[in-house]
C-alpha cells in the first residue's frame, strides 16, 4: 500500500499544487488573503470580546495578548477542522474519478491533508507577521509547535477518513458533524481562557483530546511555556489509534465503497 | 493469444438492514443482506489480441458495471477478469483535469493519476502535444479551452501509449469530425498492432464498422455472442419485442452470409416482396446502376388496423444504411384497414447505387419508427447486386450526379 502511494507521489504533489492554485489564482489580492483573513477575524473577536466584554487574560497585561491567544488557538483549530471536514467529504466529491480510474484511493485524503498542512504553514507565517506588528515575538518553546502540528493532523486525518468512509453510506454524518464541530469549538478554550470555566465543567476539557494541543499552540506562541509531557499522552494515543483504525477501516470498506458512490 | 479472459464474473450490490450491520460485516460478523441485486451475473468470454468486441444492451443491462469490473475500479463478488498486460479505459474524457493547470501540466497531472511515471510522461509529452493539435493552447490554462480542445487533449493523453486492452465507452462522439476520424484511426492502428478493443456504444453503425464480434447483454447475462450483423439485428428485434409481447423473432443466415431476420406481431404481414424493372415489369436479381426499378410489396391485414406505415431500407454489405424512409414521412399513412384487406405498395426508385451487393429490409408499423407497434419487420428480405455497365467507373455506394469541367 505504501509503495503504491509512493508511486503516485507526483500526482499527490501536483493535486496539492492545484488545490492551492485554485484558491488564489483568480482573486486580485492572491496570497495577501492569507494574512487578511486571520487578521480580520482577530480584529473582530478582539473588539467584541476584549473591548466590549472587557475580557483580559489573567496571566498577562499586554493589550495584544488576547488577539495573540485567540489567533494561536484558532490556527490549531483551523488545521484540525479543515483536515476533518474535507476528508469527510472527499470520497463523495471525487466519486467520478474513483469510479472510472484505478489508483490508490488513499491518495485522496492524503491530498486533503497535504493541502491543509501547507495552508497551515502559510497561515503560521502570516501570524508571525501579525505578531511582529503587535510587538510580540514567540520564544524558544516555538520548537514544540511541530509536535502539535503532527498530532492535530493525525487526529484530524484519522477521524476524517473513518467518518468519510461512513459518510459514503450514511450521508447525514457530514451534516451532523458540522454541528458537532461547532459545539466542539466552543468546548475548547480558544475564544476564552480555560480558567474562566466553572469548576464543575472542567471535566469536559479533560475529555477533549484537542484541548492539550490547542494549549500547546497557545503556550508556544504566546506564553512561552513548556507544556507538561503528560498532557500530550492522550492526544498522542488518540492520533495513533485513529490513524491505525482509519487505515484498517478504509481497507475493509474499499470493495463496497465504489458500489454505493 | 488470449489477452483478456473473463470467467464467471458476477457483481452483487447488497443492502443491509442497517449500515451498522454492513460495517460489522467488514470485520467478519456473519450478517446477511436484506436485499441483493446482481447487475452482472456469471459472464464468461475471452478476447484475443487484435480482436474488437462490441458491447451492446439496453440501459441497465450491466454494460458499465462489466467495464468497471474489467478495468478494476469495481471488485467482483465472484469470478475473475484476467488481463494479460496494460489495460486502458476511456470511460470519460478529461477525468482528473484541473482547470487552472495548462494543457501540459494537466497531461502530467492526469497522466500521474492514470499510473504513468513522470519520466515516462516526459517521453510521451511530444507525442501528446503533437496528436492533440491545439497549438499554443497546450501551454495555456485549461479553463480557456473550448470543449473540442478539451476532448482533443484528453484523448491524446488517454491513448498516449498503446495498451493491450483498450476500453472505449461511447466517448468518440465528441469533437469535430476531423478529430473523430483521427481518433478512430488511432484506435484502428492500435488494433493492427495487437491491441484488443472493447467498444460500448448505442450507435449500431459504429459496432458494425469497427467490431468483429458483438456481445449483447441483458439483465446482467450474455444474451447473444456472435458476428455483428447477427447480434445487432437480434438486438433491434429485441427492442421492438419489448414493446409488444406478441412478437416473435426469427433469424437465419442466407447464402453469401446475408442475415435474414423477421420479427413482429403479424397483425399486418408482408406476403411477398419483388424487385422489378420499372419498364418491363420483369423481376430482377441484378440491377444496373442508374436503372429505374420498382419494389412491389403485397401486404395483408390480419386484424383491423387504425394506422399502417410501410418502410423500406437499403443496406450495403458492411451493414451501413444506404437509404431508408417510410410512408409516414411522405404523408401516405394508411388508415382504418379492416381484417382481410390487401394492399399493394409499389415503390418506384432510381437505382442510384454503386457496384456491390445490397440488402432490402421492409417494415410495417405505426408511427414514424418501427419501434412502436411493430407488425412485421423483415431484415434483408431481398438481396440484390448492382453492376455498373456502360457508365464511367466510380467507387462508393452512392451514384452522385456529377460532371467534370476542366479548364487549362
Amino acid at each position: 500500500m505504501f509503495r503504491s502511494l509512493w508511486q503516485y507521489r507526483h500526482f499527490i504533489i501536483s493535486s496539492i499544487r492545484g488545490d492551492l492554485k485554485g484558491r488564489f489564482v483568480r482573486s486580485r489580492l492572491g496570497g495577501l488573503w492569507f494574512i487578511l483573513h486571520p487578521l480580520a477575524q482577530a480584529l473582530i473577536f478582539s473588539i467584541v470580546l476584549s473591548e466590549v466584554l472587557k475580557a483580559r487574560l489573567p496571566d498577562t497585561d499586554s493589550p495584544a495578548a488576547y488577539p495573540i491567544y485567540l489567533l494561536s488557538g484558532m490556527a490549531a483549530w483551523t488545521l484540525f477542522s479543515e483536515i476533518l471536514t474535507r476528508s469527510m467529504t472527499v470520497f463523495i466529491e471525487q466519486a467520478p474519478v474513483m469510479k472510472k480510474i484505478v489508483f490508490p484511493r488513499l491518495c485522496l485524503p492524503i491530498i486533503v491533508g497535504g493541502t491543509a498542512l501547507i495552508n497551515h504553514l502559510l497561515l503560521l507565517c502570516a501570524l508571525f507577521i501579525i505578531f511582529f506588528f503587535l510587538g510580540h515575538l514567540p520564544g524558544r518553546t516555538l520548537i514544540l509547535l511541530p509536535i502539535g502540528i503532527v498530532l492535530i493532523a493525525a487526529i484530524g486525518f484519522g477521524l476524517g477518513v473513518i467518518l468519510g468512509v461512513m459518510n459514503v453510506f450514511i450521508r447525514d454524518i457530514a451534516q451532523v458533524m458540522t454541528i458537532v464541530l461547532q459545539l466542539w469549538y466552543w468546548l475548547t478554550p480558544i475564544v476564552y481562557p480555560a480558567n474562566v470555566l466553572p469548576e464543575k465543567y472542567a471535566f469536559v476539557l479533560n475529555l477533549n483530546p484537542i484541548v492539550p494541543l490547542v494549549a500547546l499552540y497557545q503556550d508556544a506562541l504566546l506564553f512561552n511555556r513548556w507544556p507538561s509531557p503528560e498532557s500530550l499522552i492522550v492526544p498522542a494515543a488518540m492520533g495513533l489509534v485513529s490513524m491505525a483504525f482509519a487505515i484498517v477501516f478504509f481497507r475493509r470498506a474499499s470493495p463496497e465503497l465504489i458500489d454505493v458512490l | 493469444m488470449t489477452v483478456l479472459s473473463v470467467s464467471h464474473l458476477s457483481k452483487r450490490y447488497a443492502n443491509y438492514a442497517s449500515n451498522l450491520e454492513r460495517f460489522a460485516g467488514w470485520f467478519g460478523a456473519p450478517v446477511q443482506p436484506t436485499e441483493e441485486f446482481w447487475p452482472v451475473r456469471d459472464i464468461s468470454f475471452s478476447l484475443s489480441a487484435g480482436e474488437a468486441l462490441g458491447l451492446i444492451g439496453q440501459n441497465g443491462a450491466g454494460k458499465s458495471t462489466l467495464l468497471k469490473l474489467i478495468t478494476g475500479t469495481v471488485r467482483p463478488t465472484e469470478g475473475t477478469a484476467h488481463v494479460g498486460g496494460r489495460i486502458s479505459a476511456i470511460l470519460e474524457l478529461g477525468l482528473g483535469f484541473n482547470p487552472e493547470f495548462t494543457g501540459r501540466q494537466n497531461a502530467y497531472h492526469a497522466g500521474g493519476l492514470m499510473g504513468f511515471s513522470q519520466a515516462r510522461l516526459s517521453e510521451l509529452m511530444p507525442h501528446i502535444e503533437d496528436f492533440a493539435e491545439i497549438g499554443e493552447f497546450f501551454d495555456q490554462p485549461l479553463r480557456t479551452y473550448s470543449s473540442g480542445m478539451h476532448a482533443r487533449l484528453a484523448f491524446a493523453l488517454a491513448t498516449a501509449e498503446r495498451p493491450e486492452v483498450l476500453i472505449v465507452d461511447e466517448v468518440l462522439s465528441v469533437g469535430d469530425s476531423y478529430f473523430q476520424h483521427k481518433s478512430f484511426d488511432r484506435i484502428r492502428s492500435f488494433r493492427a498492432a495487437g491491441t484488443s478493443i472493447i467498444l460500448v456504444t448505442h450507435s449500431v453503425g459504429d459496432v458494425r464498422a469497427l467490431c468483429d464480434r458483438v456481445i449483447l447483454l441483458d439483465k446482467g447475462h450474455v444474451l447473444k455472442d456472435g458476428p455483428p450483423d447477427e447480434v445487432v439485428d437480434y438486438y433491434n428485434a429485441l427492442i421492438a419485442t419489448k414493446e409488444n409481447e406478441k412478437l416473435t423473432v426469427e433469424q437465419r443466415r442466407e447464402k453469401d452470409q446475408w442475415l435474414y431476420s423477421r420479427s413482429g406481431s403479424k397483425v399486418a404481414a408482408v406476403e411477398s416482396v419483388a424487385l422489378t424493372d420499372s419498364d418491363s415489369g420483369a423481376q430482377i436479381k441484378t440491377a444496373l446502376s442508374g436503372q429505374s426499378m420498382t419494389i412491389r410489396t403485397r401486404i395483408v391485414a390480419k386484424e383491423d388496423i387504425a394506422e399502417l406505415v410501410i418502410g423500406f431500407m437499403l443496406r450495403d454489405r458492411a451493414g451501413h444504411v444506404v437509404w431508408g424512409t417510410n410512408t409516414w414521412h411522405t404523408d401516405q399513412v394508411l388508415s382504418n384497414l379492416k381484417a382481410g384487406d390487401e394492399v399493394e405498395c409499389r415503390l418506384r426508385l432510381t437505382c442510384a447505387l454503386g457496384q456491390g451487393s445490397y440488402g432490402l429490409s421492409v417494415a410495417l408499423h405505426t408511427g414514424d419508427v418501427h419501434i412502436d407497434s411493430n407488425f412485421d419487420w423483415i431484415e434483408n428480405v431481398e438481396v440484390f447486386d448492382v453492376i455498373n455497365s456502360g457508365q464511367p467507373f466510380f467507387i462508393g455506394t452512392s451514384r452522385l450526379e456529377h460532371a467534370f469541367e476542366i479548364v487549362r
